[in-house]
């Protein structure tokens, strides 16, 4: 900071939002705990491929013989598999890394596309009101009033398998989340003066909309999209288990968890309960970290 | 003064259609603006000044709207203009700054951002550094210290003062023909509001910008305006150069209004109080609306008052206008 800065008798004290967000948040021991797994899991998504011990998806390095080892046996070219192997003889570690890399991946994709179709419909029920806002909000009301599960599986079935169609399926289901949300918050702001300012000073309705409204809307926006972002991935891990998610040549900890449910009840646990607990942690700690961000980001609990 | 006025509104009427009835707002409003002319429109909350306001630029909220009347901008009727040419005028050469700046500075945007948008939404062809600059000047002429640093502000760093300031820079920064202030010092401290004040009427002299000042702060007004339009009950009832009316009230509820307000002279009296309270704008009695509470009224109040000149450059709507400048107050 140069010298010129600050001094100003007339400045209010130098706090800015992400300073006074940021002590906040680190208040509670748990949501730092939850934070720091939630960074961790994000990096192993992100290097799966360098970090992994074996690549699970080469033919070549897999071998039959090795299937259903458990935890810490060692394979027939000397690799230790820390956390056993599958039926296929892979990796499970392995395997884990990269199928957190496409949960986490078709998670977060669909709820950030979600997240801008529905704030953008969210936005224009609010703004526009009357008419357009009653028939926005009715398909909302009954989009929610399905079981998420049920719409995804009708949706599965009609657009077929693949990422792209689990990624449409899942924006399907949970754009309406996103736009009750925006248009709750824009109703609010809508009202405020410094909307009615921004009329009066003549700019035009999509800056308003997108420059002016929308910012102000974010705070809830950003708790629900990190709990939306948590049940996208156990959706669709969900409907990978039940065998219509991700096509098996990119199987993700749902698919894992299926894989091994076969298993389960002949002793061979590891299969499915890894996975298992890999999801559960990730679903968890993105929940708590969600958590924390509603009460840090929300007034009214504010101490 | 022989130029056409800025601003000329004819028999405004602004109601608004509510289930529980129509609210009259603004009933059959007229008065003109002069090029750099200070108009202050004095009434007590609800008796239609800040409609009248917003229905000249256009804002009135459903379920309100203008039923009636011209409002004349340079000789363009604004109530019949197409809403981007509205839009235009709008921030350009009509701006408007409101009561609470708390309130009116989007909160995530910096003072800079919120300038420059102002200076492009009107002119797209003006370069970023040209409108930096221009906001920077705008910020210096309200009497902010050091704006090459308050530019990268937001408006939480500001103060209450600091804020109205940078509020008023923006209605500034298009060097605007007409400003509509909004009881803009009502929500400052006193010392802050004088300094306002001072800004405000150096600008109107300076630039020949034209101002309608909306208060209920008499004190306010008879500092800062020309003129001054008192409204009751969503009509204007007494209009005039501010010293003659101040001076000489002649409508019972100027009369009244001025009354209340303590003066050396009055010092240990009660205060005048005017009797009742301000009717509602869905059931205004028929005829005169401030009858019920005035102490001159009789039947021929129940018949609607017209405006009268009894001298050139003052009109009032009451049929027993104190004429007699030495009559008591409240009598």
């Amino acid at each position: 900071m140069s010298e010129t800065v600050k001094h100003d008798p007339n400045l209010a004290p130098v706090e800015t939002p992400l300073h006074r967000f940021m002590s906040d948040y680190s208040d509670s021991a748990i949501a730092m705990v939850a934070l720091a797994v939630l960074l961790v899991i994000v990096f192993i998504a992100l290097f799966a491929p360098f970090i992994s011990p074996t690549d699970p998806y080469d033919l070549a390095k897999v071998s039959i013989f090795d299937g259903k080892l458990p935890p810490g046996s060692v394979s027939v070219d000397g690799v230790t598999f820390w956390l056993g192997t599958d039926g296929a003889g892979r990796d499970l570690l392995s395997s884990m890394f990269y199928g957190l890399r496409i949960s986490l991946g078709v998670g977060v994709m669909s709820g950030v596309i979600a997240l801008c179709v529905g704030s953008s419909i969210g936005l224009m029920a609010a703004y526009y009101g009357g008419r357009v806002d009653t028939m926005i909000m009715r398909i909302v009301d009954i989009q929610l009033s399905f079981p998420a599960i049920l719409v995804a599986l009708i949706l599965i079935a009609a657009l077929g398998k693949g990422v792209d169609k689990v990624i449409i399926a899942l924006v399907l289901v949970q754009w309406a989340y996103y736009a009750r949300t925006v248009r709750g918050s824009a109703l609010v702001e809508r009202n405020k003066e410094y909307i009615e300012a921004a009329v009066c000073l003549g700019l035009d309705k999509k800056r308003i909309l997108f420059r002016h409204l929308l910012p102000n809307c974010l705070p809830p926006l950003i708790v629900v999209g990190t709990v939306q972002t948590a049940h996208a991935i156990s959706l669709e891990a969900t409907l990978s288990f039940l065998g219509v998610g991700l096509p098996i040549t990119e199987p993700s900890l749902g698919l894992l968890i299926a894989n091994g449910f076969e298993y389960m009840m002949s002793g061979r646990y590891w299969i499915s309960f890894f996975p298992g607990i890999a999801l559960l942690i990730t679903i968890v700690s993105i929940n708590l970290v969600g958590d924390q961000l509603r009460d840090v980001l929300n007034p009214r609990l504010q101490k | 003064m022989s130029a056409a006025p800025t601003l000329e509104v004819r028999n405004l009427k602004t109601h608004f259609f509510t289930k529980a009835g129509v609210a009259k707002a603004v009933d059959d409003v007229s008065f003109t603006v002069d090029k750099g002319e200070v108009i202050g429109l004095v009434g007590e909350s609800g008796s239609g000044k800040s409609v009248t306001g917003f229905s000249i630029i256009g804002l009135v909220d459903s379920p309100g709207r203008v039923v009636s009347g011209q409002v004349l901008f340079q000789g363009k009727n604004l109530l019949t203009l197409p809403d981007e040419d509205l839009r235009q005028l709008r921030g350009n050469r009509i701006a408007m700054i409101f009561q609470d700046p708390m309130m009116t500075l989007n909160p995530v945007l910096r003072v800079d951002t919120q300038m420059v948008e102002t200076i492009k939404a009107h002119d797209s062809s003006v370069s970023k550094a040209d409108a930096l600059a221009r906001a920077r000047d705008a910020l210096g002429q309200v009497g902010i210290p050091a704006p090459d640093e308050r530019l990268r502000s937001y408006p939480h760093q500001f103060s209450g003062g600091m804020r109205q300031r940078v509020a008023i820079a923006i209605a500034l920064l298009n060097k605007p023909d007409l400003i509509i202030a909004d009881e803009p010092t009502t929500a400052l401290d006193v010392t802050i509001q004088g300094q306002i004040l001072f800004e405000a009427q150096k600008l109107c002299s300076e630039t020949g910008t034209s101002m309608i000042w909306i208060t209920h702060d008499l004190a306010v007004v008879a500092g800062l305006a020309d003129r001054i339009s008192v409204m009751y009950g969503g009509r204007i009832v007494e209009q005039g150069a501010i010293s003659d009316v101040l001076d000489h009230p002649v409508h019972p509820y100027t009369r009244g209004l001025l009354g209340s307000v303590p003066g050396h002279n009055t010092r240990g009296q009660r205060l005048y109080q005017i009797p009742g309270m301000a009717p509602s704008l869905l059931n205004l009695p028929q005829g005169c609306t401030f009858q019920a509470r005035c102490p001159k009224a009789d039947d021929a109040c129940l018949i609607e008052p017209q405006i009268t000149e009894p001298v050139p450059g003052r009109a009032i709507r009451c049929v027993h206008p104190h004429l007699d400048a030495d009559e008591e107050i409240g009598v």
